[in-house]
Order: structure tokens, then C-alpha cells, then sequence
């Protein structure tokens, strides 16, 4: 009886554990306005980013039987949805946090001194972050981020999906969603203005601890 | 090929391009340049002037004739922006057409001028470079031109004849086309586009769907019969995320004379 109830309450936990879940906003929708409007952020949270958390359980779990079979083909055929799903999770959580409507300015601290050193100025580090990120070719995210190895800040763009640090090594400091979905709402076909707005709510403290806690 | 509005105006045809075609392009070019001279001594004097001012003015309208040959133009659309209503709102349509669609024209007519260049100097390492915003704006100009065809405020229903037929042998229904070409289309991931393609080699109909404005044939060799465009831009205003109700409504503005005569043009 003890064995089938602890197997039980193992497989409970199991299923727990692999659950994501849709993280809460520390803001309101319309809070970003008037550089993002509140049906953007609306729909953006609760339908884009909510379809990739279902999505991503899902295919993790079969994952989990592909793999508990050693069924290596399955496995290579969930890959694209493993990637597109979980970066998408990944991605977004990352940028909410990025986000505050108390956002914009300058960083300041170890961060500024990073961006000084790594591209000259803060306003130079702006204009060719925004210049990657306007360039994406399609869908995809203009990416702030930091080189363990050498210690720099990078920029960076990938494409749809695609998780900076599991598909090139630099850990994610500050992302700009430029998939359509992100502003076209808004900004129509002007991606250059939508990149120019989003700093006004940049939340350079969550940069600023991302790159504290990338050293450790 | 035509070419593009300017003084010159010349047809040719693409297999002639660089023999009768410019021929005939030397031919309207001479008879602006070089009247036809009398057969005396003075006027073959003033024939070879008129040679050589002649050649000059040649090589000009020469320029000219290759400067217009290279450039893209917007296709205008057969139907209003608002034609495509309730299916298709208005608002997108202009959007899509007059700025996105736009936009690759632009850009291709100033990569096609870069490539020139770098061709002229044999400069592998920038061609290379420009591949991409050539596959990009290119693409995206091959496939919106395709795209305004597809579509038309009369269109929808069922097609017929040899297409109609085609589908039924190679998808068993045209409601089975429909679904799985609905299916592939709604699962591309990020932009780009669903295709009902001709292949050529083995005379059959085939579903496909490529990345952002890669274009179907140059990346799948596919003839392109029918393409739905699922850049978000192509349906947020009105469908939001929900793609699968845009790529349902647009059945009901195809139109089936165009992709019927793609695919007669396929079999040529």
C-alpha cells in the first residue's frame, strides 16, 4: 500500500515539477503607454505568451515519454517545437521584466561602466542595439547581452524564437520583441518607431541585476 | 520583358535579351540618333559626325535602356483595398500593399543596383553579402506580386477543369488540399508563407511553406500556383493571434482562374 501510494505521490511531483507556467505582470497593461499601448500588452501576455507556456508543456511531455522510451527520432522531431515553445518562454519572461513603466533614462552603476567601456558611450550602445534590431529579417528579438568568457557585452539578433543563451552562449540581459505581434498594433509597419518608444520603459535595475547575477 | 516607365520604352524578349533584343533596342535608339543620310561625299562626311555623335548618344540611351531594365515596380492591384472585405479589411490591405509590399521594391531596385557593382568588379566577398537582402526584398517582391493575384473580391468557391482535377489526383478532394494546405500554413513558424506548388519533374501538385520572403521556386525549384502570406502583418489588424481564422478566411477570395492558369503556365 505504502509503495503504490509513494509511487503515486512521485508521479504527482514529477508531473508538477514539469509545469510552466504564464508569470504574472508586476504592472498593469496600460501601463506602458503611451509607448506600448494596453492591447498590445494585452494580447501579447495573455494569448502569444500564454500559447507558448501550453504549447511548451505539452511538448515537453512527450517529450518525457520519447525520451523514457530512448526513442531518438521522436526526440529530434519535438526539437523545433521544444526551441520555438520554450524560447518563446523564455524570451518573454525575460522581456516583461525588462519592462516598467518607472523605466527609461540611463543605467548607472557597474552596468553604465560595462556599456561605457564595451561600446564608447550609452547613447552608442542604443543606436546600434537598435539598428541590430530594426535589421531582423522577419521575426525575431535585438539582444543585449554578456560574454562569460570575455567578460563583454554584445549585441546580438535571433531569429523567431530562438533563445540567446542556449543558441549562442551570451547571457540575455535585455530583449526587444520585434515580431510583428509586438507593435504592429500600434506602430503598423514602423518598426524604427516602436524601437525608438521602447526605451522610455526600459527597467535598466532588472538589466543591471541580470548582469550582476551573469558574473556569479 | 517590358520595361519600367521612362523616355525609353523597349520590348524584347527575355531569350533575346542580348542579341536581337538590344538589337532592337540599338535599332530605336539609332533611328532617334541617326537620321538616314543622302549618299553624297558631304553627307557621308556628316555621317561619320553623326557616327560618332551617334555612338555617344547610343551609349547614353544604352545606359539608360540597362539603368530602367533594372528596375522593380509596384504591381497596382485589380481590385479597391476595400474589395476584400469582410474577409480581408481594407486597412490591412493598403497597409500591405502600398508600404510593406512597396518596401521591397525599393530595396531590391537599390540591392540590384549594389549587386551590379560588385558584379562589374568581380567582387565575390560583397555579393556574398548582399545574398541576403537580394533573397529578402526579391522574394518579398516575387511572392506579394504572386499574393495580389491569388485574391480577388469575386473569388472563392471551387475550381475547375484541369486544376480541379490535379487537386482531386493529388490530394484525393479539394477539401483535403484545402485542410492540410490550411494546416501546413497556420504551423510556419514566425513569418512566412503557405504554397500550393506545381513540380515540374513529376507533373504533381504539392504543398510546401518556406521562411519569411524566401521565395518558393528559387528555394524548392516548386512552381507557385498559390501563396498565403502569414507575416503577421498580413492579418493582426483584424485576426490578432489568431492566424487560423485569417487562413480560413481567405479561401473565400481565391481566386481560382489565376492559379488555374499558373498551373497551364507550369506545364509550358
Amino acid at each position: 500500500v505504502c509503495a503504490a501510494g509513494l509511487s503515486y505521490s512521485l508521479s504527482q511531483v514529477s508531473a508538477a515539477r514539469q509545469k510552466h507556467t504564464l508569470p504574472d505582470l508586476m504592472y498593469d497593461y496600460g501601463a506602458l503607454q503611451p509607448h506600448i499601448c494596453a492591447e498590445i500588452m494585452q494580447l501579447h501576455h495573455s494569448k502569444h505568451h500564454a500559447t507558448y507556456v501550453n504549447n511548451l508543456n505539452v511538448t515537453e511531455e512527450k517529450y518525457h515519454e520519447a525520451l523514457a522510451k530512448g526513442d531518438v527520432t521522436a526526440q529530434v522531431a519535438l526539437q523545433p517545437a521544444l526551441k520555438f515553445n520554450g524560447g518563446g518562454h523564455i524570451n518573454h519572461t525575460i522581456f516583461w521584466s525588462n519592462l516598467s513603466p518607472n523605466g527609461g533614462g540611463e543605467p548607472q552603476g557597474e552596468l553604465m561602466e560595462a556599456i561605457k567601456r564595451d561600446f564608447g558611450s550609452f547613447q552608442s550602445m542604443k543606436d546600434r542595439m537598435s539598428a541590430a534590431t530594426v535589421a531582423v529579417q522577419g521575426s525575431g528579438w535585438g539582444w543585449l547581452g554578456f560574454n562569460k568568457d570575455s567578460g563583454r557585452l554584445r549585441i546580438a539578433a535571433c531569429a523567431n524564437q530562438d533563445p540567446l543563451q542556449g543558441t549562442t552562449g551570451l547571457i540575455p540581459l535585455l530583449g526587444i520583441d520585434v515580431w510583428e505581434h509586438a507593435y504592429y498594433l500600434q506602430y503598423k509597419n514602423v518598426r524604427p518607431d516602436y524601437v525608438k518608444a521602447i526605451w522610455n520603459v526600459i527597467n535598466w535595475e532588472n538589466v543591471s541585476d541580470r548582469l550582476k547575477a551573469a558574473h556569479k
